[in-house]
């Protein structure tokens, strides 16, 4: 058993970066996130592991900061929200065509513009529809609990350094600021700069030894031909994505006619809602994608052969939905596909959800 | 006497440096750009720093620097190269890192990145090739051109009421306490690329020494962004860019110690 601790969300995040061998962070203050960079300056890792920690002029600065620290085949980490990670999506599109390794935290909150600091979950489309220029795709994980901020922290560098590949952790405002009962990881050390050389000495940008040619970090290829080829090396990438990195998480679905589609906290309100629709005597169950990308497509299809309907429950406007409904039409029946959600840092009460599967699909 | 007679080993007097290979140039014709990638690849090789050395070229006509010269290289976005090596030299202190800039790169879309990574005292060379243009999409207007010059964007000459004043952003540098050595230099002729390599030399040996920010601003021509000949090209500069952005050190020091800045008791008041 690890150590257990009651910590928030956001603070959880910089403890398990310290314990995964993290060698740096570069960020910005934003609302509800800041506790990130706030929890990592108080605990002063570089004291105890090394790992630099940086207040960097802006989000545009802090992407730019973990490109070229990833570059050099090192662990590196930032977090924002909402609009700071919009203006990080030109580097995040850099670090995608590279071919970089890195992870990135969004602790959403409700838009567009500046919006406000309550939870939303409506950056879903730009997490995993690529948000920045060009076809790109980030391996997208969705934390609905303060243990999942950690466990995921350590999971997002492993599926990022698989891949090379940059993998975010789409959290919400509730998730970061919530306390609950958090296992922290074991710690793991540091990689040191030879086994760096030794792992990555092929890629990243070590110094260039007499017995190598150089490494050369970049997205442009002006040679069209060659940069097809490219994207079609990242589309291989994305494929394989698909095939073995789909994660999910189903709850009284086996005897379910009704199916609550819901991620991160949406699908902690869904869990409550299930209980009370049991109890009224409807037979509902909950699927949480866990990666948003790459998303839980066939079981979603394989529910369609045999429940009756889906609702998505968002905290946006319907964004998933688009992604139950290829599923669903992926699977040949004509299952009815609707959405339930609330818009502006508003969080639904799981009655609510009840309500609306009542009315909108059992009714309906 | 015949060719074969002449070409040999002990009538060798110069050649270029071995990190510069043998790819062929993509500049044109009287660009200072390759003139600075061959001083720099001198330095990189006199200091013996080449397998330490990592290089951060930019968006801008030096973005393939990295075809030329044989080190590690990141591509950074426009603008971006300060904020690029600052990450790269942050999670490795023990290597030496620069970046090299065009005017629209480092005093335009990146004002930012500069200032700060200066600012922060960032042990690193920044190479600022100011040509006073934008020569790789077309010959725009640059903050850096001067009043009355003609771009595509400035037809009938840059105009102080549309387009504001050209930007000495080296001076602005140079008042930065992150910096310790700011030069304002050019390559139009060997004694000037003499004590531009000088300047280069300076500048990575202060990274090497941790002394905070190295900045070596090169007043370059661009030929076809001016729409001159390259003899031309010279003299415009000689005649127009050196009055207004007059060549030598600006700034030769040490980065400024905590003790102008710290305030006594100022940690324990707020704690
Ligand atoms: C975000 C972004 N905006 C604009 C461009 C287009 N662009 C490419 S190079 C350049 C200007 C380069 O000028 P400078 O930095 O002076 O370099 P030079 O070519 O003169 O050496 C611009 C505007 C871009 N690549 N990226
Ligand atoms: S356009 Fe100007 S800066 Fe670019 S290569 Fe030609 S002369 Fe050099
Ligand atoms: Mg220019």
């Amino acid at each position: 058993m690890g150590e257990l601790r009651l910590m928030k969300g956001n603070e959880v995040i910089a403890e398990a970066a310290i314990r995964c061998g993290c060698d740096a962070y570069f960020g910005y203050p934003i609302t509800p996130q800041s506790e990130v960079m706030e929890t990592l300056m108080n605990r002063e890792p570089w004291d105890e592991t090394g790992m630099v920690v940086l207040q960097a002029e802006s989000e545009v600065a802090s992407i730019n900061m973990v490109y070229g620290a990833a570059g050099t085949g090192k662990k590196v980490l930032t977090s924002s929200s909402s609009p700071g990670i919009s203006l990080m999506a030109e580097g995040i599109s850099y670090i995608a065509g590279a071919e970089l390794p890195c992870v990135i935290v969004n602790v959403q909150r409700g838009g567009p513009g500046l919006g406000t600091i309550q939870p939303s979950q409506a950056d879903y489309f730009q997490s995993t529809k690529g948000g920045g220029h060009g076809d790109y795709r980030l391996i997208v994980l969705a934390p609905s609990s303060v243990q999942e901020m950690n466990d995921f922290v350590d999971l997002a560098f492993k599926l990022a350094f698989k891949y090379r590949n940059p993998a975010m952790i789409l959290a919400d405002g509730a998730i970061g600021q919530m306390m609950e009962k958090v296992e922290l990881s074991d710690f793991v050390p540091r990689k040191t700069d030879t086994e760096i050389e030794t792992e990555y000495g092929n890629w990243a940008t070590t110094g260039k030894k007499a017995n190598r040619s150089k490494n050369v970090i970049t997205s442009l290829e002006l040679d069209s031909v060659l940069m097809e080829q490219n994207n079609l090396r990242f589309q291989a990438k994305y494929r394989q994505m698909e095939e073995e990195e789909v994660r999910y998480e189903m709850i009284q679905c086996d005897d379910a006619e009704y199916i609550l589609v819901a991620f991160g906290s949406s699908a902690r309100i869904c869990q409550k809602s299930v209980d009370i629709a049991r109890a009224k005597g409807l037979k509902v169950g909950l699927i949480r994608p866990i990666t948003l990308f790459p998303f839980p497509t066939k079981p979603i299809a394989e529910l369609a052969e045999r429940v009756k309907g889906f609702m998505t429950v968002e905290m946006n406007a319907g964004q998933m939905i688009e992604d139950v409904r290829l599923a669903v039409g992926c699977s040949g029946n004509s299952k009815p596909v609707i959405y339930f959600g609330r818009m502006g840092g508003i969080i639904p009460s799981p009655g609510e959800v009840v309500e609306a599967l009542e009315q909108k699909l059992i009714g309906g | 006497m015949e060719l074969k007679d002449i070409i040999k080993e002990e009538n060798l007097v110069y050649s270029k440096p071995k990190l510069l290979n043998d790819n062929t140039m993509h500049y044109c014709p009287g660009c200072s750009h390759g003139v600075v990638h061959k001083l720099l690849a001198e330095v990189i090789e006199e200091l013996g720093i080449q397998e330490k050395t990592i290089g951060v070229s930019p968006v801008g006509c030096s973005v393939f620097a990295y075809n030329y010269i044989d080190i590690d290289w990141h591509e950074a976005a426009h603008g971006r190269a300060p904020a690029v090596a600052t990450g790269i030299s942050r999670v490795n202190p023990q290597k030496v890192v620069f970046t090299y800039q065009g005017d629209g790169d480092l005093a335009s879309i990146g004002t930012a990145e500069i200032m700060h990574a200066a600012n922060r005292g960032e042990n690193i060379v920044v190479i600022f090739i100011n040509n006073a243009i934008y020569g790789m999409t077309g010959g725009q207007m640059a903050p850096t051109t001067l009043l009355g010059q003609v771009t595509a964007t400035t037809p009938c000459g840059r105009d102080l009421d549309r387009n504001g004043y050209p930007l000495k952003i080296t001076e602005l540098i140079g008042q930065l306490p992150g910096t310790s050595y700011v030069s304002r230099q050019s390559v139009h002729t060997p004694a000037a690329s003499r004590r531009c390599r000088k300047a280069l030399k300076k500048a990575f040996e202060n990274a090497m020494a941790k002394k905070g920010t190295s900045f070596v601003e090169v007043v370059s021509t661009c030929s076809s962004g001016w729409r001159l000949t390259p003899i031309e090209a010279n003299k415009w500069m000689e005649d127009n860019m050196f009055p207004f952005y007059p060549i030598g050190d600006i700034k030769d020091g040490e980065k400024a110690g905590p003790e102008a800045y710290f305030q006594q008791n100022l940690k324990t008041q707020l704690a």
